[in-house]
C-alpha cells in the first residue's frame, strides 16, 4: 500500500487535549464506504504502532508515516503486554469482515518497525470533533461522512483517546493507559463491593504490584524460613517410627500405652468452652507420644498450658516407672550436696581467717543464723509426687522440670511474676526467688495442682491397708487408689453441690511441704523419733505443727474468697441437659477447669499461672534496719547533746566559774582586810 | 471478631485456652445474623465473654459504615436473646470504678458501696454513711468501654480513612508480612486517636494519612503490657494484653484473618508493674 503524502494542514501534535469525540470526520473516506471500515480495522490493528499520539490515519492508501522519536520502546511493550487486550478491543470493533482484516494484519505486523506512528493525516485531536470546523473542504466531507459512517467516527475518537493515554509517564515506563488497564482488570477480576470507595488504595496497590513483582520461584522467601522450619519439626511428629510395617506393630500399638486419650478429654473440655483447638490437641497428642517413647514413663497426663510473655509452656504430668528415676535423682542430689559442701568449706575458711584476726582484733561474733533449710520432699511423695516435662510447642524437645523445694514454694507465694517462656530466665523479684524460671514454674505448678486437682466423690478411695487415722497423727494418709466400684455420679448432682467433688492432691502447708517437718530438729533425731514424738517436741522448740486438710476433702470445705465461692460449677449445655458434661471452674486460680461425666473426669489448667486475689498485690516490705551492735556496758548509744543544751551547759559552767572566782576574791579581800587590823 | 468468620476466628483464637462450646457457637451464628438484620448494622463483631459467678455474659458489638463511630454494644446470657446496652458515659465509669471483684452474672444485681459524705446541717458538720447502689449492668457497660478504649486493636492497613471523613474497611488488605507482624508498631488501637497529635512534625511527615490515623501500640504505658507470640509454628501471631488479661488478638500473617476476643473476668490487672 502506498503511503499517502502527509497533509501539511495537519501537523502532528503531541499531547493534544482529548475532546469528546462524537463523529470524527474522515475526509478521504467518503469515496469508498467499505474501505473506511477496513481502514478502521487497520487502524485498530495498527494501534500497536500508533503509540504516543492520538492521530488516526485516514486515507484509503494506508497508514501515514510520521517519524516519532521514542516509539520503539513503547511499541515493544505494547506488543508484548497489550496483545490480548487489543484482541478484546478489536472484537468490539469488528463488524464481521475477517478476510480483509487478515491481510492487513500480516501487513501491519511487518511494517511495524517502519511505521511506528499510526496516523498522521489528521492534525490535532480536536479535529475529530465534528463541531469544530477547520476547513471548508473538510466540512463538505464531514457532512457526507456523517451520513455514511456513523459509528466509525466514534471509534476513531476512542482510538485517539487511547493513543493519548498510552503516553509513558516521565518518571517510569508505565503509561496511564497500562496502569488503568491493570487496575480495571484487577477490579473486574476481583469484583470488590463498592469499588469507588477503595479506589485510592486500589490505585496504590496496583502500582506497587507493577514495581514489586513476586519473587522468582527458584528463590526461597526469607521471611517464611522460621515457619517452614517449624513445619518441618512438626512433620517429624507425624511420621511413624521407622520399622517394618506389619501386624506386630499394630498389636503393640493397640496395647495399653501410657499416652492418655487427649482427643477424648479435649472433646469433653470443648463442650465446656475450654481448651485448645482440635488440631492443636492432636499435635499435642503426638508430642506426648514422642515423650513417652523417649523417657521411661509409667503414666502420663496433659497437665495444661501456662502462657508466657514470649512463649508458652505445655506441661505434661508424668510418673516414671519404678526405679527409673533414681539415677537422675542422685545426680541432682550430688549437685546439691556439692553446693552445700562448698559453702561449708567457705565458711570454715572464713572461720580460720577470723581466728587469725581474733588475735589482733576482737570482731563481734555474728549472731544471726540463717533459718534452717527445710528439706524438700522425696520424689513420688507430696508436692513432688509427679514429674513434670515442659515444651514450648509440639515438635520441640521436652525439658524436665526439677523437683520443687519448700523454700521455693514459700517464696513463690510472696511474689507474682509473669513467665517469659524461657526456662533459664532469671526471676527478678523481692523477696529474691531461689531459682530461675524453671523453678518458679515448677512451684506454681505445684501450687495449682494442690489447689485445683479435683475428682468426683468416690472415684478415689483410701487403701484399706493403711492403718487407722490415729496413728497417722496430723500427717494424714497420702495414698489412694481408684475405686473399682465407682459408678459415676449424675451430672446434676455434680453441679449442684460442691460436696460431690474432692481434692486428690495433698494440700501444701505454709511450710512449703505436704507433710510437716520440724525444722529445728537435727536430722538424725528425726529418723529415730516417730511422728508422735515430733508432736511432743512442739512446745520446746517453738515450732507449731502445721496441719492441713487431709486428702480427699470435699470442695465444700474450701475457704471462701470474699464471700464468693471458690468454685463455679455449670452444665456444659443448658439446652441438652441429658448429654451435658459437668464443668467446674476455679475462682481462686483462674484457668483451672475440671470436667466429669459418668466415670470419666479430667483436670486441666490453661492460664497465666497466677492466683486470683481481690486485693491488689502488695510486695513484701524490706525488713527493718538491723541494730549494729547490742547496747551494753561498753557501748551505749546516746543521742548527742543539742546546741541549746551545750550552750546552756556552757553558760552554767561559766556561772559556776564566775561564782567560784567571786568567792576567791571575797576570800582574798577578807585576807587582805585581816592584816590591817 | 467478625461474626461472618466466627468459626475460623474462634479456631485461631483458641490458643488462649478459652473459647466457646459448640452449642454456643451454633447459637451465635444464628442470632448474630438476626441481630445484624434487626438493627441494620453493617458489621457485627462478637466481642467476647465475661465470666461471672453465676452466669456468663456474651457480648456483641454492632458497627455502622464508619468504623470509628461509637459502637453499639449488646449482651446476652444465652447467645440467643440480645439486649442493647446504653452507651458509656464518664459518670458511669467513675461511679463503677469503686466496685471490685467478680461479676455476678445477674444483670439486675446491685453492688452496695458505702460512702461517707459530709452533711451540713446548720452549724453541725457530721459524716453520714450513704449506701450507693450500682447496678451490674452499669458496671458491665463501663468495663466493656474501658476494655475497648484500652486494648481493642487492629492491624495497620485494615482500615483506611477516606478524605471525606468516614473510616472504611480496606478490602485490599492482604495482611501484615511476617516481619511486620512481630512489631508492636504495626498494630493500632481501635479507637479515636489520642496520642497522635502529640507526635512531632518529623514523625507526622512519615505517616500516611489514609492508613496511619490511629494510635499505635508502641507507646502504651506500661511498656511491655503486650505479649506477642507466634503460635502454630509461626503461622499465627497472637497478641495478649497483660493489662486486661483475657484479651487475645490473633492474625495470620499474609492473610486477611484478624480479630480480637475477650474472655475473662472483666477485671483490670492492677499488679502489672510488679509482674513484669
Amino acid at each position: 500500500m502506498a503511503d499517502p503524502p502527509s497533509d501539511p494542514e495537519q501537523p502532528p501534535q503531541q499531547g493534544s487535549p482529548p475532546e469528546p469525540f462524537t463523529t470524527p470526520p474522515e475526509a478521504p473516506l467518503q469515496a469508498e464506504p467499505e474501505t473506511p471500515r477496513s481502514q478502521e480495522m487497520l487502524a485498530a490493528q495498527g494501534w500497536p504502532q500508533g503509540a504516543g499520539l492520538g492521530q488516526y490515519e485516514e486515507p484509503p492508501g494506508g497508514l501515514a508515516y510520521q517519524p516519532y522519536l521514542d516509539e520503539n520502546l513503547m511499541l515493544e511493550q505494547l506488543q508484548q503486554g497489550q496483545g490480548s487486550l487489543f484482541q478484546q478491543l478489536e472484537s468490539a470493533f469488528q463488524d464481521g469482515q475477517p478476510d480483509p482484516l487478515a491481510q492487513y494484519h500480516a501487513y501491519q505486523r511487518e511494517e511495524q518497525p517502519f511505521q511506528p506512528y499510526g496516523g498522521a493525516q489528521h492534525g490535532p485531536y480536536m479535529r475529530d470533533d465534528p463541531s469544530l470546523q477547520f476547513s471548508p473542504s473538510e466540512l463538505g466531507f464531514m457532512s457526507y461522512d456523517m451520513e455514511v459512517s456513523e459509528p466509525e467516527p466514534r471509534e476513531l475518537a476512542v482510538q485517539n483517546a487511547k493513543a493519548y493515554l498510552l503516553q509513558t509517564s516521565i518518571s517510569c515506563d508505565l503509561s496511564l493507559y497500562e496502569h488503568l488497564v491493570n487496575m480495571l482488570t484487577k477490579i473486574l477480576n476481583q469484583r470488590p463491593e463498592d469499588p469507588l470507595s477503595i479506589l485510592e488504595s486500589l490505585n496504590r496497590t496496583t502500582q506497587l504490584e507493577w514495581f514489586h513483582p513476586k519473587l522468582d520461584s527458584l528463590r526461597d522467601d526469607p521471611e517464611m524460613q522460621p515457619t517452614y522450619e517449624m513445619a518441618e519439626k512438626q512433620k517429624t511428629l507425624f511420621i511413624k517410627g521407622g520399622g517394618v510395617e506389619g501386624e506386630q506393630e499394630m498389636e503393640e500399638e493397640v496395647a495399653d500405652t501410657a499416652v492418655p486419650n487427649i482427643m477424648e478429654s479435649a472433646f469433653y473440655f470443648e463442650q465446656g468452652g475450654v481448651g485448645l483447638s482440635s488440631d492443636e490437641s492432636f499435635r499435642l497428642f503426638l508430642a506426648l507420644k514422642q515423650l513417652v517413647e523417649q523417657q521411661p514413663i509409667h503414666t502420663c497426663r496433659f497437665w495444661g498450658k501456662v502462657l508466657g510473655l514470649r512463649r508458652s509452656y505445655l506441661v505434661a504430668e508424668v510418673e516414671f516407672r519404678e526405679g527409673e528415676e533414681e539415677v537422675e535423682e542422685e545426680e541432682v542430689e550430688e549437685l546439691m550436696e556439692g553446693a552445700d559442701l562448698t559453702t561449708e568449706a567457705h565458711g570454715e575458711e572464713e572461720g580460720g581467717e577470723e581466728d587469725e584476726e581474733k588475735a589482733a582484733d576482737v570482731l563481734p561474733k555474728l549472731q544471726w543464723r540463717p533459718p534452717p533449710v527445710i528439706p524438700r520432699e522425696e520424689s513420688r511423695s507430696g508436692a513432688n509426687k509427679y514429674l513434670y516435662f515442659v515444651c514450648n510447642e509440639p515438635g520441640r524437645p521436652w525439658a524436665r522440670l526439677p523437683h520443687v523445694t519448700p523454700a521455693q514454694i514459700v517464696q513463690a507465694r510472696k511474689i507474682k511474676k509473669f513467665l517469659t517462656g524461657f526456662l533459664d530466665a532469671p526471676v527478678v523479684s523481692y523477696p529474691p526467688f531461689p531459682g530461675n524460671e524453671a523453678n518458679y514454674l515448677r512451684a506454681q505448678i505445684a501450687r495449682i495442682s494442690a489447689a485445683t486437682h479435683i475428682s468426683p466423690l468416690g472415684f478415689y478411695q483410701f487403701n484399706e491397708e493403711e492403718g487407722d487415722e490415729e496413728e497417722e497423727g496430723g500427717a494424714g494418709r497420702d495414698s489412694f487408689e481408684e475405686n473399682p466400684d465407682f459408678e459415676g455420679l449424675p451430672v446434676f448432682e455434680l453441679v449442684d453441690s460442691m460436696a460431690n467433688w474432692v481434692h486428690h492432691m495433698q494440700h501444701i502447708l505454709p511450710q512449703g511441704r505436704c507433710t510437716w517437718v520440724n525444722p529445728l530438729q537435727k536430722k538424725e533425731e528425726e529418723e529415730e523419733l516417730g511422728e508422735e514424738e515430733e508432736k511432743g517436741d512442739e512446745g520446746m522448740e517453738e515450732a507449731e505443727q502445721e496441719i492441713g486438710p487431709p486428702l480427699l476433702t470435699p470442695l465444700s470445705e474450701d475457704a471462701e474468697i470474699m464471700h464468693m465461692s471458690p468454685w463455679t460449677a455449670r452444665l456444659s449445655c443448658s439446652l441438652c441437659p441429658q448429654y451435658s458434661v459437668a464443668i467446674v471452674r476455679s475462682n481462686l486460680w483462674p484457668g483451672a477447669y475440671a470436667f466429669a461425666m459418668g466415670k470419666k473426669f479430667e483436670n486441666l489448667y490453661i492460664g497465666w499461672g497466677h492466683k486470683y486475689s481481690p486485693d491488689n498485690f502488695n510486695p513484701m516490705l524490706p525488713p527493718p534496719i538491723q541494730q549494729e551492735y547490742p547496747s551494753g556496758l561498753e557501748i551505749m548509744e546516746m543521742s548527742d547533746p543539742t546546741v541549746e543544751e551545750e550552750q546552756a551547759l556552757k553558760a552554767a559552767q561559766e556561772q559556776a566559774l564566775a561564782a567560784a572566782e567571786e568567792e576567791e576574791e571575797d576570800e582574798e579581800e577578807d585576807e587582805d582586810e585581816d592584816p590591817d587590823d | 471478631m467478625d461474626a461472618d468468620s466466627l468459626l475460623l476466628s474462634l479456631e485461631l483464637a483458641s490458643g488462649s485456652g478459652q473459647g466457646l462450646s459448640p452449642d454456643r457457637r451454633a447459637s451465635l451464628l444464628t442470632s448474630l445474623l438476626l441481630v445484624k438484620r434487626d438493627y441494620r448494622y453493617s458489621r457485627v463483631l462478637f466481642w467476647g465473654r465475661i465470666l461471672g459467678l453465676v452466669a456468663d455474659y456474651y457480648i456483641a458489638q454492632g458497627l455502622d459504615e464508619d468504623q470509628l463511630a461509637p459502637r453499639k454494644t449488646l449482651y446476652s446470657l444465652n447467645c440467643m436473646e440480645w439486649s442493647l446496652l446504653p452507651p458509656a458515659t464518664e459518670e458511669m465509669i467513675t461511679q463503677t470504678s469503686v466496685v471490685k471483684g467478680r461479676f455476678m452474672g445477674d444483670p439486675s444485681h446491685e453492688y452496695e458501696y458505702t460512702e461517707l459524705q459530709k452533711m451540713n446541717e446548720g452549724d453541725k458538720v457530721y459524716e453520714e454513711e450513704i449506701v450507693i447502689r450500682i447496678k451490674e449492668e452499669t458496671r458491665l457497660v463501663s468495663i466493656i468501654d474501658q476494655i475497648d478504649k484500652a486494648v481493642a486493636i487492629i492491624p495497620r492497613g485494615a482500615l483506611f480513612k477516606s478524605p471525606f471523613g468516614p473510616t472504611h474497611v480496606n478490602r485490599t488488605f492482604e495482611g501484615l508480612t511476617l516481619s511486620e507482624a512481630k512489631k508492636l508498631s504495626s498494630y493500632f488501637h481501635f479507637r479515636e486517636p489520642i496520642e497522635l497529635k502529640n507526635k512531632t512534625l518529623l514523625e507526622k511527615a512519615d505517616l500516611d494519612p489514609s492508613l496511619d490515623f490511629m494510635d499505635s501500640l508502641e507507646h502504651d504505658i506500661p511498656k511491655g503490657s503486650w505479649s506477642i507470640q507466634m503460635e502454630r509454628g509461626n503461622a499465627l501471631v497472637v497478641l495478649r494484653s497483660l493489662l486486661w488479661p483475657g484479651l487475645t488478638f490473633y492474625h495470620a500473617p499474609g492473610t486477611k484473618n484478624c480479630g480480637y476476643i475477650y474472655v475473662g473476668t472483666g477485671e483490670k490487672n492492677m499488679d502489672l508493674p510488679f509482674m513484669l
